[in-house]
């Protein structure tokens, strides 16, 4: 692997007593699109926001492109591209004219500029449509717009922060081509979400859970997680009591709610049927159907996030 | 500071100011709807004050004295009461202000060369129209006795001796209040309009999260102030020219003293009134919160503690010494100055010299604080 392109080490962010990033380390090679999942609140907009230099880390150190995020934040503004959660061009002014405006915050003139207009308007679809107003646009053609804004000086690095919250699957499908020619042009992404599906996309991911760092490789790599265990799933009538009750069975390992089934990793599959099998009918809660499955993302993070509050518990006490 | 830079926000400042129309009309035309109804209402003239007469002498002294107070223009004569009647009753009933009663005798006591006794009997409800009167009716009264030692022979005396009083009132020789509230409108709309379109603007952004878009891109924070500000100068000082014309056709108020001199002011002023704007926006996070902080902080004070309204000197210490730092105060001295008098700039240095600090130190703090990383 080549030298990282963004390095962060021990990262910690507080705001007064409550932690909003605690202690999350990890690299991020050129031209890899690396995803940055968690719920609202995980830490990974306060971890972009540090990284852009927007916010000061309260301790540890993050480099991107060689320079640090707290202490030459202006001289990285002019490198990196940032597309915030919100949408935020103006929607008050036509598609030609917020392009205008930010190739004009970032000097471009001339042929560069032409150059860079006629791909952003090509890039986000709006071929002909630059006298509409932003405000106007469906949601799938607002983002491409935005993306391109916060691209037009060809940075190397690209931050972007949610950005397909509220747009239809079709819509995602084309941001994430945009991403993937972007990745494909040696162009590093961050990208945080909440979609697993658009977590798949990425060539790594790191989970954040509570500010901490809990789960961080390929999806490949993190479905390692299993390796050596199985998982089982149980259809049950009672399903809710029936997850309390696969807990104490003797070789379970985790007992998991997924909707109105039970996730269960077992050390051994046969073994494991037999006994959950067993405890489910002795209190008369008999499954329709327990099959072994190929574990998800999903099942890893819920893995993940289990561990990460059983270990929280375990230091609380 | 880069010019590209610079330009792009000026010219997306203003197109988004263009793309709301209603809002433009607002900035360029309420100060101009405000300097008409300011100009009319508050009308510190009065005129045609009704007055009942109670004439209980009816001697042609009487009627004399009776006919300076009509002549004069001042007061309306609307009633004149039979000798019984209550004088009190009608100003109770608000028909009338004033009522003038001369007391039998009158005619009598001036032939014999004795002071004659009138009153004037005054609805005190409304102090400020009350005290006006009073100064009318005195008036009126001092120069029918000049009229009166005149005509009795006793004027060569009263040529030769004593102080022979005859003011003159310069500037606004007629003590038209419109003359003298123009300016103070200047003052107080350039001040409400600056203050909240600029605060507004930047709040607008941080509400709508482009400012977050905005502060990761490579524009500098003074570029974007500037950027944002230059419009908003140009708009106010277009509505200067609105109110200026407005004043001019409507009050016939012209500027004696130098256009360029005026304008010098006005942008000194404004740079401070714009930087105020900023400040309030780095304090507010909606823009419903910018525009009250904005309206109390602004229009206020330029109101009431710029001695437009209420003279400072008659203002109690601790409130007096609260104008001094009100921009308006010193604006409104200089803008009287060369609207009025037509003076120059030069006798109202330390005016011009405080709203110079006033601007550099308003701006200076908003810069400070909009420029603050978040820690």
């Amino acid at each position: 692997m080549s030298e990282p392109v963004i390095k962060v080490e021990r990262l910690f962010k507080r705001f007064g007593a409550f932690t909003s990033v605690d202690d999350v380390s990890f690299d991020v090679a050129p031209g890899e699109v690396f995803g940055l999942l968690g719920s609202n609140g995980a830490g990974k907009t306060t971890t972009i926001r540090m990284l852009c230099g927007l916010l000061t880390p309260s301790s540890g150190t993050g480099t991107v492109l060689g320079l640090d995020v707290a202490r030459q934040a202006e001289a990285l503004k002019h490198r990196i591209g940032y597309m915030t959660q919100r949408f935020s061009l103006y929607d008050d002014l036509t598609v030609g004219q917020n392009l205008r405006f930010f190739g004009g915050v970032y000097g471009l003139r001339g042929a560069e500029w032409d150059e860079r207009r006629a791909w952003a308007v090509e890039m986000s679809g709006l071929t002909g449509k630059e006298e509409l107003l932003t405000r106007s646009l469906p949601g799938g053609w607002k983002q491409r717009l935005a993306l391109a804004c916060a691209v037009l000086h060809r940075p190397r690095v690209v931050f972007l922060d949610e950005p397909t919250g509220g747009v239809d699957p079709l819509s995602r499908r084309r941001f994430w081509n945009l991403i993937d020619a972007m990745a494909g042009e040696g162009v590093t992404l961050i990208v945080t979400t909440h979609y697993l599906d658009e977590a798949e996309r990425c060539d790594r991911i790191a989970l954040m859970h509570a500010g901490r760092l809990v789960a961080l490789g390929s999806v490949a790599e993190l479905k390692q997680v299993f390796a050596g265990r199985a998982l089982l799933e149980v259809a049950c009538p009672r399903f809710l009591e029936a997850a309390e009750t696969l807990e104490a069975v003797e070789g379970v390992r985790e007992a998991a709610l997924f909707g109105t089934r039970v996730h269960v990793v077992v050390d051994d599959a046969e073994l494991g049927r037999q006994r959950l099998l067993a405890a489910l009918e002795r209190v008369g809660n008999v499954p329709a159907r327990v099959e072994r499955i190929v574990p998800s993302l999903e099942d890893v993070f819920i893995h993940c996030i289990e561990a990460e509050e059983a270990a929280r518990a375990r230091r609380a006490s | 500071m880069r010019p590209r830079q610079l330009w792009a926000v000026a010219r997306k400042e203003l197109r988004q100011a263009a793309r709301d129309p209603l809002s433009l009309a607002m900035l360029l035309g309420l100060p101009a709807l405000m300097l008409v109804m300011y100009g009319y209402a508050i009308n510190f003239d009065v005129r045609h004050v009704r007055l009942a007469l109670q004439d209980r002498d009816r001697s042609a002294q009487s009627r004399e004295l009776v006919a300076a107070f009509v002549n004069s223009t001042y007061f309306d004569l609307v009633a004149d009461l039979p000798a019984g009647a209550d004088p009190e009753l009608l100003t109770r009933r608000r028909e009338v202000k004033a009522v003038l009663v001369i007391p039998e005798g009158f005619a009598g006591e001036l032939v014999a060369g004795r002071t004659a006794r009138a009153q004037l009997l005054l609805d005190g409800a409304d102090a400020n129209t009350a005290n006006t009167v009073l100064g009318y009716a005195s008036a009126l009264a001092s120069e029918r006795n000049v009229a009166l030692l005149r005509e009795s022979g006793a004027g060569a005396a009263l040529e030769r001796s004593g102080i022979d009083y005859q003011p003159r009132v310069f500037y606004n020789p007629e003590l038209r209040s419109t003359q003298f509230l123009v300016p103070g409108l200047i003052g107080f709309i350039l001040m409400l309009t600056a203050v909240l379109s600029t605060a507004l603007s930047v709040v607008r952004e941080k509400e709508r999260g482009t400012m977050e878009q905005l502060r990761v891109t490579s524009l500098r924070p003074g570029e974007l102030i500037v950027g944002k500000a230059l419009p908003y100068l140009g708009i106010s000082l277009l509505a200067t020219v609105v109110i200026l014309v407005a004043a001019r056709v409507l009050f016939g108020v012209s500027v004696r003293g130098s256009y360029l001199d005026l304008f010098a002011v006005v942008l000194l002023y404004l740079i401070g009134a714009l930087g105020w704007g900023l400040l309030v926006s780095s304090l507010s996070d909606t823009q419903a919160m910018a525009f009250q902080v904005g309206v109390v902080t602004s229009m206020l004070p330029a109101i009431f503690l710029s001695g437009f309204v209420f003279p400072i000197r008659s203002m109690p210490v601790a409130v007096q010494a609260l104008t001094y730092v009100v921009p308006a105060r010193y604006f409104l001295v200089v803008v009287r100055g060369i609207i009025l008098k037509g003076a120059g700039l030069m006798p109202y240095l330390d005016s011009l010299a405080f709203l110079a600090l006033y601007a550099v130190v308003v701006l200076g703090v908003a810069t400070a604080r909009l420029t603050r990383r978040e820690v």
